[in-house]
């Protein structure tokens, strides 16, 4: 198929379409607003349905209903709009149900601002909702990326019975890029013979619920849990390596700022300044791993993040003391310029040589 | 563009390219006249819009007219008063950067008074890579939407077919094939073929409509390649 020219959300929500969504329910929110307005439209053609709920709660409930029934279902929002969905989240993860949700963020605190940013790490790979539980976090840093990705969250979200959350700043939701809708891999998914589908007189009636009032069956259901999580942390972590060879420093970012990021790395090159990128694209579980491919050139990491600093306490878990761990950062909507990271390297570089 | 009306309202789909086209074109207007005005209606985009660009535009001697509201991060459809200045002071050379879709042309709505034939000229930007716009149908399905809630008539086409840094010559044909059948459908010339200063270089001299090389002022460098 051509390649198309498309905005960040319509592009994410074409590619949910296109992964097997039929139900969308959500609220209206800047800067992710395409989105809904684009299920509204499109997803009756398919036969689905799009419904714009009373609240993000009403919304997240919805996509609870729907997923515990068997079908392919997102919600998306922004920033304050998913702090609203954490009960929901909870309740949807140990429910054990499928689901995608995608959150464009902005800045915050509070109601903060509209502009991009990734002020929602914490909020995306450690939950905001209560209980042991974890979500799979994508963190696209392309329009075609995001497309894969959303396309595969619904398989994989399957494959776990589990919500996966798609974390793009603003940036990604409102930029254009051209993209191509492909195959994309598909996992080998038991039936769901577990949805309230309807017994027709055959078979005992399912129960969805994460209700377990003795604290003996309900440890048992967590550790069961975390065993399921502990295979996506085998199996699911993915990140990009990029310039690595003979560098001097490794900046990790991800999203919008491993774009910026790359850019630094072109421009310093012809300087003769070698530096690397370890971008994340699973935020959780985080590439640990990805961490022991580090060379032995490497003097130290340096975080930049659109925040104050978040991921930088996932770089020193994985960094486990074996390098200086760096930061700059840029908040509240505002994007890192390519000349800021330069002069942060280069001040890096100084005290390191 | 020395036929062009005084008054010039760039329309279209969103996502088209509406914006760099009026940013562009506003440029090149004021290296030939003095009072070149820019006036951003776009209340439906809250990022990518022209009135970001007002430090850049305001350095090359154009008055930038956005919100109400300043700074960028405001998300409320607000206009400015300050937009009935081009349409009342004649002296001025006036680009209206119009919302996308119908929703965005609405706004035009409220100054429909001003918008005489001898006055003005609207055009259309299409992009043929756009996924709405990408066969005759859906285009004018979307000029039609325009037209009837602005109340004014478009008076040419642009084609603007692109795929940013990927485009190539038969990107820009192929939209220009679909935007001929649009043009003999309605009725309404094409009068510029929007295209990357680079590509424009490689595209043949015989094309309906003004060949109008540009360059992506609203797309950051960091966003594109290495």
């Amino acid at each position: 198929m051509a390649k198309i020219l498309m905005k960040g959300n319509e592009a994410i929500a074409a590619a949910a379409i296109k992964g097997g969504c039929r139900y969308f329910f959500g609220y209206p929110i800047t800067p992710q607003n395409e989105i809904p307005e684009y299920m509204a439209r499109e997803l009756q053609k398919v036969g689905g349905c799009f419904v714009q709920a009373e609240s993000e709660l009403a919304a997240i409930n919805m996509v609870y209903g729907a997923a515990g029934s068997g079908a392919r279902v997102m919600t998306s929002s922004s920033s304050p709009g998913i702090a609203l969905k954490q009960e929901g989240i909870s309740y949807i993860a140990g429910a054990e149900l499928p689901c995608v949700i995608v959150n464009i963020s902005r800045g915050g605190p509070g109601l903060g601002g509209i502009q991009p940013s990734q002020g929602d790490y914490f909020q995306n790979t450690r939950g905001g909702g209560h209980g042991d539980y974890r979500t799979l976090v994508y963190a696209p840093a392309t329009l075609q990326e995001s497309v894969d990705l959303v396309m595969e969250a619904f398989e994989v979200a399957d494959y776990y019975r589990n919500p996966v959350i798609i974390s793009g700043d603003g940036m990604i939701g409102q930029m254009m890029e051209p993209v191509e809708f492909k195959e994309i891999p598909k996992r080998e998914l038991p039936p769901k013979d577990w949805a309230t589908d309807g017994t027709k007189g055959k078979r005992k009636p399912n129960i969805i619920n994460s209700l377990y009032l003795d604290p003996e069956q309900l440890e048992k259901h967590n550790w069961r849990l975390k065993e399921k999580y502990d295979r996506m942390v085998q199996n699911e972590v993915r990140y990009e390596m990029y310039n690595l060879e003979q560098a001097e420093i490794v900046i990790v970012a991800y999203g919008t700022t491993s774009r910026v990021v790359k850019n630094v790395i072109s421009i310093l090159s012809k300087e003769g300044i070698r530096v690397g990128l370890l971008r994340p694209i699973t935020l959780w579980p985080y590439p640990e791993k990805a961490f022991d491919e580090i060379p032995e050139t490497i003097k130290a990491l340096l975080s930049v993040e659109m925040s104050t600093g978040q991921m930088i306490d996932d770089i020193k878990i994985a960094a486990n003391g074996r390098w200086p761990v760096y930061f700059y950062g840029r908040s509240g909507g505002m994007v890192p310029t390519p000349d800021a990271i330069i002069e942060k390297v280069k001040e890096i570089l100084r005290g390191q040589r | 563009m020395k036929q062009d009306k005084r008054i010039r309202i760039i329309t279209g789909h969103y996502g088209s390219g509406k914006t760099e086209f009026a940013v562009n074109y506003a440029i090149k207007l004021a290296k030939e006249k003095k009072k070149v005005v820019l006036v951003d209606l776009d209340i439906v985009n809250p990022y990518f819009r022209s009135r970001e660009k007002k430090d850049m535009l305001e350095r090359l001697g154009i008055k930038v007219i956005g919100s109400s509201l300043e700074g960028g991060g405001t998300d409320v459809p607000a206009i400015s008063s300050s937009v009935f200045l081009p349409l009342q002071d004649k002296s001025y050379e006036a680009i209206f950067d119009v919302g996308g879709d119908d929703v965005g042309a609405r706004t035009l709505g409220r100054y429909h008074s001003y918008f005489q034939k001898e006055n003005y000229d609207m055009f259309c930007v299409v992009n043929a890579n756009r996924p709405e716009t990408q066969d005759v149908y859906g285009a004018i399905k979307h000029i039609q939407a325009i037209q009837n809630v602005s109340r004014i008539s478009i008076t040419g086409l642009i084609n603007n077919t692109h795929l940013l840094r990927e485009t190539t010559p038969q990107d820009v044909l192929k939209g220009q094939r679909l935007i001929r059948q649009i043009s003999e459908k309605l009725h309404i010339p094409i009068k510029y073929v929007s295209v990357l200063a680079e590509v424009a270089e490689k595209l043949p001299q015989q094309l309906d409509g003004e060949i109008f090389p540009i360059h992506l002022y609203m797309r950051e460098d960091w966003m594109d390649g290495n």
